[in-house]
């Protein structure tokens, strides 16, 4: 599976040999990839008149492209505060909850998010095809794409060792702009133009994943939640900065303890670990019907609803597994 | 007949191709595959709906639904014989006399002290004793024992010591369907009751003297308060408009020290509409989350278990709480009524949370108090407009509060749903008639048997691990969040998607964790005889022999506790999924466990149910079969629909 930005087609069509050749060598001869491009068809050709685009299929005969548009950006932003604010209506009747719910919309990118990430993991798995994801810029949807695509595909990548390696590539490696992204979260009226949830986005997702296979991944909630707080707002330079470049800059790795440090000391791996984990070899493959995609409930309504009898229930399944 | 098609509701292309049978009791499908030879068995009880649609080049189809949700897509190559399956089926599903259904021809080959002992195990003497009563506020009344003052009520009801027969008898003749009010719980920490009944016949002004010395008895038997609720379950409007029908609510001005309140549930027919616009959500192909968050709040399912479970809260709370009795009733007094008097129960007494407890709940506030188990779940053919889902109801407000306090309740989710599948497929006698008096009348109990018996036995399937009786959950009243919680409902897949396969969290915890304890506790076994051993080891001679009996059961030990681990990671034939209760042959095996060998055999072994939930990990099918165009595997190029669903294998 590969990653990229879009390429700089621009109206003219313009072409680039260097381009076309990488991409020819990554295939073997006779053989056919994949590019899933996580616009719309149209919006990609849109984005040929600003400069971008896609690649033609006469330029890169041995590619198939698939369109499959995911929201990103100001609408994905504005998805995640209408949410956040229906949690928090107390006025709201059972009437319209369900309403206001599907009006925000964040369960349809979730199920967006999963099968676009299914249909790059089927296409490795089942078509043992390659697998190009990209959409404009490359630093949102793609890698929400391509790592739930790992988890998916990968039992590597469910234990908490290979989750924080997938995280440290996926996202903070592969230059996610936490640092833009991640700003002022859902209560801010402030609607700054590069704020969006993308990395709130893959963390539900692993949390519906983590719900559909409860077995399967070796840490639980609690990591997600950790992860979700400290991306916005943390004691660690880990999340700091948008990129490689700007840590570098930053000295971000002298000044600044690293997250994963903190989380890896034996104490705090207690806390995140399932102790429903069993090692799955096998790759798992979510549902991604409506009923089968739920609210993430530990986050949105984390400080509305008392946790205190899940908290319960949680204690007593380690109890039980620990007295085993 | 032969060659018909079985489809699958998510995947037009996943069809099986079989035999069909039709016998008294069961539609049965059996697979041509010669390995596995899949059956799929439906009871006649269970159809709720067939429906014969359009023939297409490939044949006739027919579509089977079902009251416990399972829907079963047919395709019958001749008109003629899917003519003639659909007119029997018809005429199947709609049995004219109870001799006609299941249970009657029954045979689980249990010998009659058996079948005695069964129908034995829930006793109401025993509950309302353990509650308390008789005591010096409340006495057993046997005013009804020939069924004489009402016909719906059982033959013995427990009521205030200070209403003698007389005031019995006259507020009964005040009370539609002469149901008069009679206690419900009993909460002898501080006298507080629940007591229920039907609307008064009050119109716009007529009084009864001895229904209001009924209430006045309700509020004596509870000296630590000196009123009594009255809550009327109907919205406000309906009760209004009974007033014309000479029937009504009780009016404050007439009877002394009553609080009267409205808690607008609504009626049978609403409900009905509501489920039915539901099951149509279930029932559409590829939906966008949009497309299921609407239908579902247009459906207004989710509402109207609020508001059920809101009514059981105030109950609960005005008689844990406040110590204020409570007198619930509705229009007749054996729908809302019973729902929210068996919630406000559950939430009162940690007994009703575990299973036996939860048997007796029914066995008190549905069966002997005569909810219409016939006409509401339509065992005859009857009045259509007469069935609706009320006890479906009550079984989903138990599963939304075993969602919220995941400890509290001592049994898990798939006892609520056979309870469910049980009350519509008359296989025990448990849920015929309409009353006590009609059950004996057909002798019920000397010629069916007892769900509670055949559940009871096979209790191991039904346990919640996480059930601790001294658990900190489990002392006292529940108390669920009152708001804001709309949030806190949720759709309850397990029960209305229950077939199908793809859309369920694979990997059953419950089972997980009840084989871990199960696991734990052979280990702790097997720890004290090895102890034992050492301790006689340490007093007699070391011999040879005995030092190598020591290591073998010491590789015993280990045996246990990686054999598990061996069957997880095997990958198993997932066409074994067995959660699908009717694919089971009940004459199979003696007991109707055969329905439940998905948790007897696999209990032992219950990780093959994860592997067989691996392999369906690696299975192609959910994602394939998603294709509304039915097209090739991937889809083309460029598909450019800027839909929000992004099925990802749409065309």
């Amino acid at each position: 599976m590969l990653r990229s930005s879009q390429p700089l087609t621009g109206p003219n069509r313009r072409r680039c040999r260097e381009d076309e050749t990488l991409l020819g060598t990554i295939l073997d001869e006779g053989e056919r990839g994949f590019i899933i491009d996580t616009r719309s068809a149209q919006a990609a050709k849109q984005a040929r008149m600003t400069g971008g685009g896609t690649e033609p299929k006469s330029s890169y005969p041995q590619w198939r492209r698939l369109h499959r548009p995911l929201e990103r950006g100001r609408p994905l932003q504005e998805s995640f505060a209408k949410l956040v604010e229906a949690c928090g209506d107390p006025s709201l009747s059972m009437d319209r909850w369900l309403g206001r719910l599907e009006s925000s919309r964040w369960l349809s990118h979730v199920k967006a998010a999963l099968s676009t990430a299914c249909l790059a993991a089927q296409c490795m798995d089942r078509e043992e095809a390659k697998v190009l994801v990209h959409g404009a810029e490359g630093t949102d949807t793609t890698l929400l794409v391509t790592a739930l695509a790992q988890l998916i595909l990968d039992p590597s990548c469910r234990t908490l060792a290979g989750f924080q390696g997938l995280l440290e590539r996926e996202w903070i490696q592969a230059g996610h702009p936490f640092h833009l992204r991640c700003a002022h979260s859902a209560y801010s009226h402030a609607r700054l133009k590069q704020e969006a949830p993308l990395f709130l986005l893959f963390l539900d997702c692993v949390w519906q994943l983590s719900r559909q296979f409860p077995f399967s991944l070796e840490f639980g909630e609690q990591l997600l939640l950790s992860l979700f707080d400290n991306a916005y707002a943390s004691a660690y330079g880990t999340f700091l900065c948008n990129n490689e470049k700007e840590r570098s800059l930053c000295k971000v790795k002298e000044s600044t303890h690293s997250l994963w440090a903190w989380l890896n000391r034996p104490e705090e791996q207690q806390k995140l670990l399932n102790p429903l984990y069993s090692h799955n070899a096998l790759v798992i493959w979510p549902s991604v019907e409506p009923q089968s995609i739920q609210l993430w409930q530990g986050l949105f309504l984390r400080w509305i609803r008392p946790s205190q009898h899940l908290d319960e229930a949680w204690a007593e399944i380690q109890r039980l597994v620990e007295e085993k | 007949v032969e060659n018909v098609r079985l489809l699958d509701r998510l995947s037009s292309r996943k069809a099986v191709l079989g035999t069909l049978y039709l016998t008294a009791t069961h539609v049965i499908f059996v697979e041509n595959g010669s390995e596995t030879r899949k059956e799929t068995w439906v009871l006649h009880s269970q159809i709720s709906s067939i429906e014969k649609q359009a023939t297409t080049a490939t044949g006739c189809p027919l579509l089977i639904r079902c009251k416990n949700f399972q829907v079963i897509q047919l395709v019958i190559p001749q008109e003629r014989d899917c003519h003639d399956v659909y007119i029997s089926l018809i005429r199947l599903a709609r049995p004219v006399k109870y001799e006609e259904l299941y249970c009657f021809s029954f045979n689980p080959k249990l010998d009659k002290e058996e079948r005695e002992q069964g129908w034995k195990l829930v006793d109401l003497n025993e509950e309302y004793n353990r509650m308390g009563v008789p005591n010096n506020y409340w006495q057993i009344c046997d005013v009804n024992r020939d069924y004489g003052v009402c016909d719906s009520y059982p033959t013995e009801v427990y009521v205030p010591k200070s209403a003698t027969a007389h005031i019995i008898v006259g507020s009964s003749k005040f009370r539609s369907r002469r149901r008069f009010p009679a206690l419900s719980y009993y909460c002898k920490d501080n006298n507080a009751s629940i007591c229920r009944s039907s609307q008064p016949l009050s119109g716009f002004s007529a009084r009864c003297l001895e229904d209001e010395q009924m209430l006045q008895a309700i509020r004596k038997a509870n000296p630590g308060s000196d009123f009594i609720y009255v809550v009327d379950t109907r919205p406000k409007l309906n009760a209004m408009a009974n007033r014309a029908a000479g029937k009504g609510y009780e009016n404050e001005d007439n009877y002394s020290n009553i609080k009267f309140q409205f808690i607008g549930i609504e009626n049978i027919h609403v409900m009905r509409n509501s489920l039915q616009k539901m099951l149509e959500v279930c029932e559409l192909k590829s939906p966008s989350m949009s497309d299921f968050l609407w239908g579902l709040e247009n459906s207004g399912w989710l509402k109207h278990i609020k508001a059920i479970m809101d009514a059981g809260i105030f109950i609960a709370k005005a008689v844990a709480e406040e110590g204020v009795s409570v007198l619930v009733h509705c229009s007749d007094g054996w729908d809302r009524t019973a729902q929210v008097c068996s919630v406000a129960s559950l939430l009162l007494d940690p007994y009703y949370r575990t299973m036996k407890g939860f048997m007796v709940l029914i066995e008190k506030d549905w069966v002997s108090f005569g909810h219409k188990f016939n006409h509401r779940y339509g065992n005859l053919d009857g009045d259509p407009k007469e069935i609706s889902p009320v006890i479906d109801q009550f079984i989903e407000c138990v599963w939304q509060l075993m969602e919220q306090f995941p400890c509290a309740f001592e049994f898990n989710e798939r006892f609520l749903i056979h309870i469910q599948h049980h009350i519509y497929s008359c296989q025990f006698g448990n849920f015929l008639c309409n009353s006590q008096k009609e059950r004996r009348e057909l002798k019920i109990q000397e010629r069916t048997y007892s769900l509670w018996a055949h559940l009871w036995k096979n209790r191991a399937d039904y346990l919640n691990p996480l059930y601790r009786s001294d658990h900190s959950q489990n002392q006292g009243t529940l108390h669920p969040q009152i708001a804001p919680c709309n949030f806190l409902y949720k759709f309850w897949s397990g029960m209305y998607n229950r077939f199908e396969k793809g859309l369920h969290p694979r990997q059953s915890v419950t089972d997980y964790l009840m084989a871990v304890k199960e696991e734990t506790q052979q280990l702790e076994e097997e720890l004290e005889v090895l102890g034992e051993r050492l301790a006689n080891l340490q007093k007699s001679q070391l011999g040879d022999n005995k030092v190598q009996s020591k290591q073998q059961d010491r590789s015993k030990q280990l045996r246990l506790s990686t054999s598990n681990n061996s069957l997880a990671n095997t990958p198993q034939e997932y066409s074994n999924d067995l959660k699908s209760f009717p694919s089971r042959s009940p004459s199979q095996g003696d007991e109707e466990d055969s329905a439940l060998i998905l948790t007897q055999d696999n209990l032992k072994s219950s990780d093959p149910d994860l592997s067989a939930n691996s392999d369906q990990e690696s299975g192609v099918e959910d994602l394939s079969c998603r294709s509304p165009s039915g097209g090739g595997c991937l889809p083309s190029e460029d598909s450019g629909k800027d839909s929000d669903e992004a099925v990802f294998l749409a065309g």
